[in-house]
């Protein structure tokens, strides 16, 4: 590609994070780090889920947010991630760190093979081909009943000694997802970003603008497939067990419910959305049989009352508040 | 309703309210209950099942005054959404928040897998009267997960096949739901029927949810087999029995099922095309035993339906488990002697209507009924026993050492004599 990426991009975009929003970050960061000090064990084996399907909000969100394009298949992305785990330390007895690599990889590698077919398309079309990929990874992991166990899954070996207090496993995953997140950041703040942004604005002018397009839709898939690997393999040694429910669509729905709720094109919206999400899931069902329909409910109010997500609805009252002042 | 009476009940039922709350802080004062957590598919694609588990584990407990062993028992009840993770998450919930003393439940054997696999790591009690998964009490096997109420997939199919073969069926056909229990108990079927000089000629299997059974009829139809074996669930099975009498193969070739091909919740909405159709289980709702039919009296009085494999493998369950908790005077916090106090424990009395005992893996040995559906005197289908198979162990005729040696139970491996 002899496109000179830089050249594109405006000086303030590449300005750093104001003072404001740093402070704000830190003190997001102090709560999550002084979290176990407050909540019981079980809360904490939430909050560190809640982590875990962040990491896959935000990688939905590149995609959705960033260049426009919704897809359907992350659940799959991310579940062969889990399987490539499981079976390696499970059924191959493999190094759990190894496995995770494979894991990554294999991810980003059917992020690969994804995103050649479906980079061509656009808005339903984009979400349907992920949708039927997803299917198809879904259907493989369910009939190859020899390595994947079938319908019944495989079950994993267990945490690593120092992992299985869910205190220990929970700053571990904490110290996995803070730079994953800053790394992200930077990642749609960057010159590439900017053109990704630039893609979903108008894709014509981009490419008469001579920007390799299909291109960047590939890189930005293979990344957004990268980063769901990363939850995927953090997800295998969560729940140490993976079956075909965990690629299956209603993941995919229900991450990309995450990144919807959060507010798309946030990227921290992804960490409200995904605590909403299972929050909502967990106290919910608590009180009545049927959570599905209050959860579902939810959903319907989000759509008509904040369309633009959680974070997203807040920065627009935000601002709005900023110019009467 | 006036205010004044309006005012007079409130009082009545607040005081009444009070009084109860203050009963039962003294009870807790004296010991607390034993907590036990309940885990069902309450939403998802096996609910109606979900609640039958849970009609059949709460009317135990009701009759007995939700009491054993000098403790009061709470049930928590937690729907798993007929998912396994879900299932995971709710373990979790119970165990680690709740608090509870012991597991129940679960109906799909992903759900249960996964749970089990979460209790292998704590130490757990977990009781599983309907997961079927093979491995879990066998080369799997996990101290702490026992299947109490429950068997394994391929347990009851193979005295099927051997009674198959008694009435001179030479040659059958397999037609399977394809997943991992149905590979399971189609495969005892085939071990044990080809093993005996029988013989399979074809095996068919077809994805969970078929609606439409004539591919598959067809080609068992022109076979010239003796009989036919059909293992399925839920709806699947309701639709090719179904089908199998819209094609005119009933009454031509006799259909010979798993236990769940003719289990109450998929006949009691059916009529005269499920009649005939034979089923090995360990339990036959029309068998003329005393305390079977109490328990079917009972239960169709309470809830309206002939109890199913998920209400009554709950009740045995529970009766198996709270028999163990009498016996050590309602000490569950022991863990290593409530555990081995329930593999101990025979239950001589439960609805099964035969005397039950473990095997040293967790599984239980039961008298296995050859069942055959027929019209009882209301006009309802129900299964009666045809034979009876005394103590069939999971492992059949094998020694468990040798048995646990061949591979699990698969499309690819279904135990299959050559000849």
């Amino acid at each position: 590609m002899s496109t000179p990426l830089v050249s594109a991009l405006p000086p303030v975009d590449r300005a750093a994070p104001t003072k404001r929003v740093l402070v704000w970050l830190c003190i997001v960061l102090a709560a999550l780090l002084a979290l176990p000090l407050l909540l019981p064990g079980y809360q904490i084996s939430i909050a560190t889920q809640i982590l875990i399907f962040s990491i896959l909000a935000m990688s939905i969100d590149i995609l959705a947010g960033f260049v426009g394009r919704t897809p359907l298949g992350h659940g799959a992305i991310f579940g062969v991630s889990t399987y490539v785990v499981i079976y390696w330390t499970a059924s191959l007895g493999g190094s759990l760190w190894v496995g995770m690599g494979l894991g990554i990889l294999a991810a980003t590698l059917l992020a690969a093979v994804f995103a050649l077919l479906a980079i061509r398309t656009s808005g339903v079309y984009f979400l349907l081909l992920t949708l039927a990929l997803g299917m198809i990874v879904w259907g493989v992991c369910l009939r190859s009943t020899g390595i994947t166990g079938g319908e019944n899954g495989l079950r994993g070996i267990g945490r690593p000694g120092f992992l299985v207090d869910h205190v220990h496993f929970y700053y571990a995953i904490l110290l996995v997802t803070v730079p994953v997140t800053w790394i992200i950041w930077r990642f749609v703040h960057s010159p590439f970003g900017l053109t990704m942004r630039g893609i979903r604005e108008s894709e014509s002018r981009m490419r008469s603008l001579g920007y390799n397009v299909p291109l960047h839709l590939f890189l930005a898939f293979v990344a957004s497939g990268f980063v769901a690997g990363i939850a995927g393999a953090l997800y295998a040694v969560f729940n140490d067990f993976v079956s075909p429910s965990t690629v299956q669509l209603s993941q995919s729905v229900s991450a990309l419910l995450m990144a919807i709720t959060g507010g798309v094109g946030t990227l921290f919206g992804a960490f409200v959305g995904a605590t909403a999400i299972i929050l909502l899931e967990n106290v919910v069902s608590v009180f009545t049989a049927r959570w599905p329909s209050v959860l579902g409910l939810t959903f319907v109010l989000i759509m008509i009352f904040a369309p633009e997500g959680i974070v997203g609805r807040a920065r627009i009252l935000l601002a709005k508040r900023r110019r009467r002042s | 309703m006036d205010r004044r009476r309006f005012l007079e009940i409130t009082s009545l039922m607040l005081a009444g309210g009070t009084s109860a709350l203050a009963s039962a802080r003294e009870a807790q004062a004296e010991s607390a209950p034993i907590r036990i957590g309940l885990l069902a598919p309450l939403t998802g694609v096996v609910a109606a099942g979900g609640k039958e588990i849970v009609n059949g584990f709460t009317m135990f407990w009701d009759s007995i005054g939700n009491q054993v062993g000098g403790r009061k028992v709470e049930i928590i009840v937690e729907d798993d959404a007929s998912n396994p993770d879900t299932a995971l998450q709710k373990a979790r919930r119970l165990v680690e928040q709740g608090k509870v003393d012991m597991l129940f439940g679960n109906l799909l054997a992903n759900t249960g897998l996964a749970v089990a696999n979460y209790v292998k790591g704590n130490g757990e009690p977990y009781f599983i009267p309907v997961i079927a998964a093979d491995t879990l009490t066998q080369g799997g096997r996990i101290p702490n997960v026992i299947r109490a109420g429950g068997y394994t997939a391929s347990q009851f199919s193979r005295p099927l096949a051997d009674w198959a073969l008694k009435q001179g069926y030479k040659k059958v056909a397999t037609v399977s739901q394809d997943y991992t229990f149905g590979h399971e108990q189609c495969g005892g079927f085939a071990q044990t029927f080809t093993e005996g000089g029988g013989e399979i000629l074809l095996q068919l299997w077809h994805p969970l949810n078929t609606s439409d059974f004539s591919p598959y009829l067809g080609q068992l139809s022109s076979l010239g087999v003796d009989a036919i074996f059909a293992m399925e669930t839920g709806a699947d099975s309701a639709r090719l029995i179904q089908q199998y009498t819209n094609f005119g193969l009933k009454g031509q070739i006799p259909l010979l099922g798993a236990q769940n091909a003719t289990d109450q919740s998929v006949i009691r909405t059916m009529g005269a095309e499920c009649e005939g159709i034979v089923t090995s289980a360990q339990f036959a709702e029309g068998a003329d035993l005393p305390a079977t039919q109490a328990f079917v009296k009972a239960y169709s009085a309470k809830f309206g339906k002939i109890p199913s494999l998920y209400a009554f493998s709950h009740y045995v369950g529970a009766m198996w488990v709270a028999k163990a908790i009498e016996t050590i005077g309602g000490k569950v916090d022991d863990r290593k002697l409530f555990l081995e106090t329930v593999l101990k424990t025979d239950l001589p009395n439960s609805p099964l209507g035969k005397p039950v005992h473990f095997d040293a893996y967790g599984n239980p040995v039961y008298d296995v009924f050859i069942r055959k559906v027929v019209k009882n005197a209301d006009g309802k289908y129900w299964n009666v026993p045809v034979d009876t198979y005394p103590q069939v162990s999971q492992f059949w005729k094998y020694d468990p050492a040798t048995y646990m040696k061949q591979p699990a139970y698969s499309r690819d491996f279904q135990g299959i004599k050559k000849r």
